[in-house]
Formats: C-alpha cells, sequence, structure tokens
C-alpha cells in the first residue's frame, strides 16, 4: 500500500482514519499544506492529486492508494520558484501566508481546468470550448481558497498573470 | 474520530456483500461522512469505499444518459451531453461546494449527504432528533434562518442541502439502487423523505441498498432549462432558496414544465401544483406567480425564516420569466 508524493513512494498509514492532510504533516514532515479549518470550508489544506485539486482534509489517505499527491513543496522551492510563486511575491498575493500554498495548487489545478473547458457558475455559455480567463471566472474558480488577511486582489492578479499570457498565446496560434 | 474498519469494493455485488450490517457507510469521496465522522455525528463501525465504481456516463439508446454513482460531481458537470441536453443540471452542481469539493465528491454521495443544520452537526451540545430520535429539537426555537418552511414536523426542521439533487428532481431523474434483495429504481424526487416523527431516516434505502447509477430520461425541452440559487454570499454557500425549472411553450402556451425547489424542505421540493397551475396556460409573468403562490400556500414560516417564502415566490416567477425570454 503506497502512495506517490512529490514523485517519492511512500507507505500509507496502518490506521484508515489518518487524513492525507495528517500524512502529509505528520508522518511526511511536509509542512507547507496547511490546516485551517479542517472541515472543508477554507481551502489551506488544497493539495494536487493525478494534477486534480482536493481538499486534504476531508480525503482519507488510505482512499489514494496508487495515485501521485503534489504538496506546495513539489512544486518550487525557494531558489527555485514555480512562476506562480514569484508572481505571488511580485503581486503581494498574501500578508501572514498561511492560505498561500492552498491558493497555490488551487490555483494551478484550476488553470488545469480552464485548458480543459470546464465551466463554472459564472459562465455565461455552458455549451463554449473556451473558457474566458476574466476576473470574474478567476475569483468565483478560487472562491474555495479563503484568505482571512484579504489578500484576494493581489492573488488574482497573480493568478491572472501567470495563466492568462499562455491562453492569449494559445489562442493567437489557432 | 471513532475506529472503523476500512475495505474497497471490487464491484457492485462485493460492496453489497462487505455492507453487512446497518453500522456500515458506503464512501464515496467523502466530503460529507469525514467530516460527520470528524465531529462524531456518524460512528459507522466500517466503511467500504465504492468511490472507484459505476465511473461512466453513458448514452442510452433512447437519447437518455445513464449516470454512475461513482461520477465525480466536475465530470457530470462538464460532460459535453449534459451541459447542452441538461443545462439546469451543470449550473445546480456548479452552484454548489468549491472546485475541489467537486473534484472529489461523487453522484451518489452527493445525494446521500446529510443536513447541514448546526444543531445536527453540534453533538456535543445540542439538541437533534435526526442524530439521536427522541432527544429534541433545538432548530425549532433557535436560530433558524435557514430551515425548512414546507414539509417541516414538529421533530425536525431541517433542510436537505444539494443543489444536483433539486436539478435532478426537476428533470424527471431516476435513481437505480442494489440490494441484497435485488435491484430497484424510483423517481429521485421520491428518494428523500419528509422528517415526520423519524427525521434520523434521510431516504427510502433500505440498509446496506447501494445508489449505482442515476438515469436522465428523453426530456428534449431540458435543453431549455436553468437553476437558480439564492444565498448569502455569491459562491460557497448553501441556498437559501434555490429553483431548477424546465419550461416548454409552443404557440403562445405552455406545453409542458418541470420546477423543483432547493433550501425550503427536509428534501428537493418538487413544485407539481405551480407545475399543475402552469400547463396549457400563457407564458406570462402573472401566471408564473399564481404559480408560485400555489405552491407556497402550505408553507409555514418559523421565527426566523419568513422571509423564504416570499424569496422563493419571487425566485420561481423569475426563473420561468427567464426561461419565457423575458427580462428577470
Amino acid at each position: 500500500m503506497t502512495i506517490t508524493v512529490n514523485g517519492a513512494a511512500v507507505s500509507l498509514p496502518n490506521d484508515p482514519r489518518v487524513s492525507l492532510l495528517d500524512l502529509l504533516r505528520e508522518d511526511l514532515h511536509l509542512p507547507g499544506t496547511k490546516k485551517g479549518c479542517n472541515q472543508g470550508a477554507c481551502g489551506a489544506c488544497t493539495v494536487l492529486v493525478d494534477g486534480e485539486r482536493i481538499l486534504s482534509c476531508l480525503a482519507l489517505a488510505v482512499q489514494f492508494e496508487g495515485r501521485s499527491v503534489t504538496t506546495i513543496e513539489g512544486l518550487g522551492m525557494p531558489g527555485a520558484l514555480h512562476p506562480l510563486q514569484a508572481a505571488f511575491v511580485e503581486h503581494d498575493g498574501f500578508q501572514c501566508g498561511y492560505c498561500t500554498p492552498g491558493q497555490i495548487c488551487s490555483a494551478i489545478g484550476m488553470a488545469e481546468e480552464i485548458r480543459r473547458g470546464v465551466p463554472s457558475h459564472v459562465t455565461s455559455d455552458l455549451s463554449s470550448e473556451t473558457i474566458a480567463l476574466s476576473r470574474d471566472e478567476l475569483r468565483e474558480r478560487m472562491s474555495g481558497n479563503l484568505c482571512r488577511c484579504g489578500a484576494h486582489n493581489g492573488i488574482i492578479d497573480a493568478i491572472a498573470e501567470t495563466f492568462a499570457p499562455k491562453t492569449a498565446l494559445a489562442e493567437a496560434a489557432e | 474520530m471513532t475506529p472503523f474498519r476500512y475495505s474497497r469494493a471490487t464491484d457492485v455485488a462485493d460492496a453489497i456483500r462487505q455492507s453487512g450490517d446497518c453500522n456500515t457507510r458506503y464512501l464515496g469521496g467523502g466530503t460529507n461522512l469525514v467530516d460527520l465522522m470528524r465531529e462524531t455525528v456518524e460512528r459507522p463501525e466500517a466503511l467500504v469505499d465504492v468511490s472507484g465504481l459505476s465511473r461512466d456516463i453513458e448514452e442510452l439508446p433512447d437519447g437518455g444518459l445513464l449516470i454512475g454513482a461513482g461520477v465525480r460531481n466536475t465530470a457530470l458537470a462538464e460532460h459535453r451531453s449534459v451541459r447542452t441536453r441538461y443545462p439546469a443540471l451543470s449550473r445546480a452542481i456548479l452552484a454548489g461546494a468549491s472546485a475541489q469539493i467537486r473534484n472529489m465528491a461523487t453522484v451518489g454521495g452527493n445525494l446521500l449527504q446529510r443536513t447541514r443544520c448546526a444543531y445536527f452537526y453540534d453533538d456535543d451540545g445540542s439538541r437533534c432528533n435526526k442524530r439521536l430520535p427522541g432527544q429534541g429539537c433545538d432548530a425549532l426555537e433557535g436560530f433558524n434562518r435557514n430551515h425548512a418552511i414546507l414539509g417541516a414536523s414538529p421533530s425536525c426542521v431541517a433542510v436537505h442541502p444539494s443543489d444536483m439533487a433539486v436539478a435532478l428532481a426537476a428533470l424527471d431523474g431516476v435513481v437505480h439502487l442494489h440490494g441484497a434483495r435485488g435491484e430497484r429504481s424510483f423517481p429521485v424526487a421520491d428518494l428523500h423523505r419528509l422528517p415526520g416523527d423519524r427525521p434520523d431516516v434521510d431516504t427510502l434505502l433500505e440498509p446496506g441498498e447501494l445508489i449505482t447509477a442515476i438515469e436522465l430520461p428523453p426530456l428534449p425541452f431540458a435543453a431549455r432549462s436553468t437553476y437558480r440559487k439564492v444565498r448569502d454570499r455569491s459562491s460557497y454557500a448553501f441556498a437559501l432558496v434555490s429553483v431548477a425549472a424546465l419550461l416548454d411553450v409552443e404557440d403562445g402556451r405552455i406545453r409542458d414544465v418541470r420546477i423543483a425547489l432547493g433550501g425550503v424542505a427536509h428534501k428537493p421540493w418538487r413544485a407539481f401544483k405551480a407545475e399543475e397551475v402552469l400547463r396549457g396556460g400563457p407564458p406570462r409573468a402573472a401566471a408564473f406567480t399564481a404559480a408560485a403562490d400555489a405552491e407556497l400556500a402550505d408553507a409555514k414560516p418559523l421565527a426566523g425564516n419568513g422571509f423564504k417564502i416570499e424569496l422563493a415566490r419571487r425566485t420561481i416567477a423569475a426563473v420561468l420569466g427567464e426561461l419565457a425570454g423575458e427580462t428577470a
């Protein structure tokens, strides 16, 4: 029974009560993923599983046997930041930083959803194949990640800068 | 969280075999059940993981859709046939929870999620007949702004929290079940019970019975359907009132209509009375309001939620107006 975390295979816990979040933080000593509310309301524990964003606090680790988990530590580290991490610094996308790893993992999962054409609550035309990367779309899609410092404007700026140019380039190439 | 055994079902028959007694729960995405277990509201002795089963969406020969119970909420909302032929369903799912939760949550688990009544969750400090039958209901005289206006009882005034289920009820969805005694199916609108004096029983499911699929019938006029959710903030909040509706207008008359309400009752509330008032009549604002009034005639407010009656009335009329092509 193993799970892959940031590229390394690790053993799953014997006790099925252990959440994916506690496995990451307590057993694997990867404290980047944060425990905010521990009840699925704040998004601070967001990680990527096979590229999809999920809440690790509501996930029992045993359910994820054989899956590949990416945490903030797997995205970038000091000296080798992920472009979105650098953009968060540039745009003041945080104050205390507690929600930041969840925000960044969530935004990376969101970018893949947009690439796939997944609609959102504010998408006006459900039949459209492409999603406009508007501020309203970004805010709605990031609404599962709360920031109590109120850095949401900087967060959206960072995400827009990191992902919008690529989308524009992709459209120009078509 | 109390200790439990965990096992993974290899197929539906295996899941039912493993379910054993009624103190076993099936585990889907876990987004509600794990939370309830952490709060000790749910204390199963065993979890049978069915999240890997029934993950396909199948186009049926009759033009309908068969949705596996293990399909994730995101996968259902983004499915091309759902977006174009049953848009109310995509809209309802996308109005619920957050993207992270929709990526985890299964269709079966969404239907079987439990009320978010704060007194139900408060295992240490509150009385709740749904959590502990016979204990009493602290919501009845407590903070009941979010609670039911239709079909409630002195035992329970909780509401069902699902958005998806409201759309499925309006779309004539059929739920398919497998159990030790075989297979059966019935309308999604009949799956959930009214509380009566047994609010601890949410649905008509027998112990050990497993939802395997939801069937959507071919409903050509469902292409003209939508879902509107009214809530305290514009995202990531449960409904105060929601409306799913389909409208079929021909030659200035309403040929057919389906309406279901969320946030108002212990179950997704199919508005049969309103539909009856509308059929054959003109698609006009006065008719929409009259239909809403007919449905809400039996509505009973609690101390904190009287606003929901007027809110439901206006939301029903606005959604029907939108579908009829009027500005709303």
